[in-house]
């Protein structure tokens, strides 16, 4: 059976939006209802692809926000000058349909038979893939601590911040801080990780997703305080590469 | 062109393969070195994608992707598991 599921064909099937609610200004959550969607892993992503009408096609993928056994959701970052995420922030609504293939990927997930300490470091909409992990946690009753250390442009970026606010998350903020903000104001570095991470002796798992130097700076920082390389998962975007 | 690493090709490489590839390992042909595919550096965005080694930057895999035809050229791969 394990093998079956392993070998089946990646096809292109068409989604439903069933809801959507903006997250902050330049992000907005899809939620989609996928016909035999066969369920999804905390982590992984979808492509998703957008045919115009003299049949160019776009193509981007986006992690899945939504924890496994939830409809399956994306949040999308809109990027100016993008080709298929401002239709997704500005134009879809509830009922339009949306092609997309997944789930995709078996590298970047977790689930609580993978234990921890859990360490998620997100980077801007990095944070997406993280809080399906989050979520997925809570909903399992998992009691493997897990804390996020979550850079953001300013407070207005952050992503899912009432449910993250339950969780235990270190704000780092890069760019504008509200009046009397007291918490971290730098960028991520082996000097911020050394006060937030879990110590490499309670051999933590973790898992870091955002812009390309982002995920650099923060995987290297975690591998000089002693984190095992095979245990610091890492997942890169562009502004080409969706998310 | 920012680099990204295999994730972001892990549709196209179930494609091809026909299975979850981001997870497999591959030899590098130029260094020797082995690698998930996940970690390895990926360009995509030019005709193609280009995967190339973390630790020598040597080409592992080109894909490119014209009218649903996939071509793909693994000759910088010593082994794939």
């Amino acid at each position: 059976m394990a093998r079956a599921a392993l070998r089946r064909r990646l096809t292109w099937r068409t989604g439903t939006v069933i809801a959507t609610g903006a997250e902050t200004p330049r992000t907005r959550t899809i939620e989609l209802d996928v016909p035999d969607w066969e369920g999804h892993r905390a982590g992984q992503h979808v492509d998703v692809r957008l045919t115009a009408e003299d049949g160019y096609r776009a193509e981007r993928a986006y992690s899945i926000a939504s924890a496994p056994g939830e409809p399956v959701a994306i949040t999308v970052e809109r990027l100016d000058d993008g080709e298929v995420s401002p239709y997704l922030v500005d134009e879809l609504r509830e009922g339009d349909e949306l092609e997309l293939r997944g789930p995709i990927g078996g590298y970047f997930v977790w689930g609580p038979e993978d234990g921890g300490p859990l360490l998620l470091v997100a980077g801007g909409s990095g944070v997406v893939p993280l809080r399906a992990m989050l979520r997925h946690r809570h909903r399992t009753g998992s009691e493997i601590p897990a804390r996020l250390l979550y850079s953001s442009r300013s407070l207005d970026d952050v992503i899912y911040r009432a449910e993250l606010d339950a969780c235990e998350v270190v704000y780092t903020l890069t760019r504008e801080r509200p009046p009397a903000w007291t918490g971290y104001a730098r960028r991520v570095d082996v000097d911020l990780l050394r006060e937030v991470a879990w110590p490499a002796e309670e051999n933590p798992l973790a898992f870091v997703c955002g812009p390309t130097s982002f995920v650099e700076a923060a995987a290297a920082g975690l591998v000089e305080l002693g984190y095992p390389p095979a245990r610091v998962k890492t997942e890169r975007f562009g502004a080409t590469g969706g998310q | 062109m920012d680099a990204l690493d295999g994730n972001a090709i892990g549709g196209l490489l179930h494609d091809v393969f026909g299975a979850e590839m981001t997870n497999a390992t591959g030899v590098c042909a130029h260094c020797g070195t082995h690698g998930l595919l996940a970690e390895c550096v990926v360009y995509i965005g030019g005709p193609g994608a280009v995967v190339r080694c973390r630790n020598c930057s040597g080409v592992l895999m080109v894909l490119v992707t014209v009218r649903e035809v996939t071509c793909v050229d693994l000759m910088g791969l010593a082994g794939l598991s």
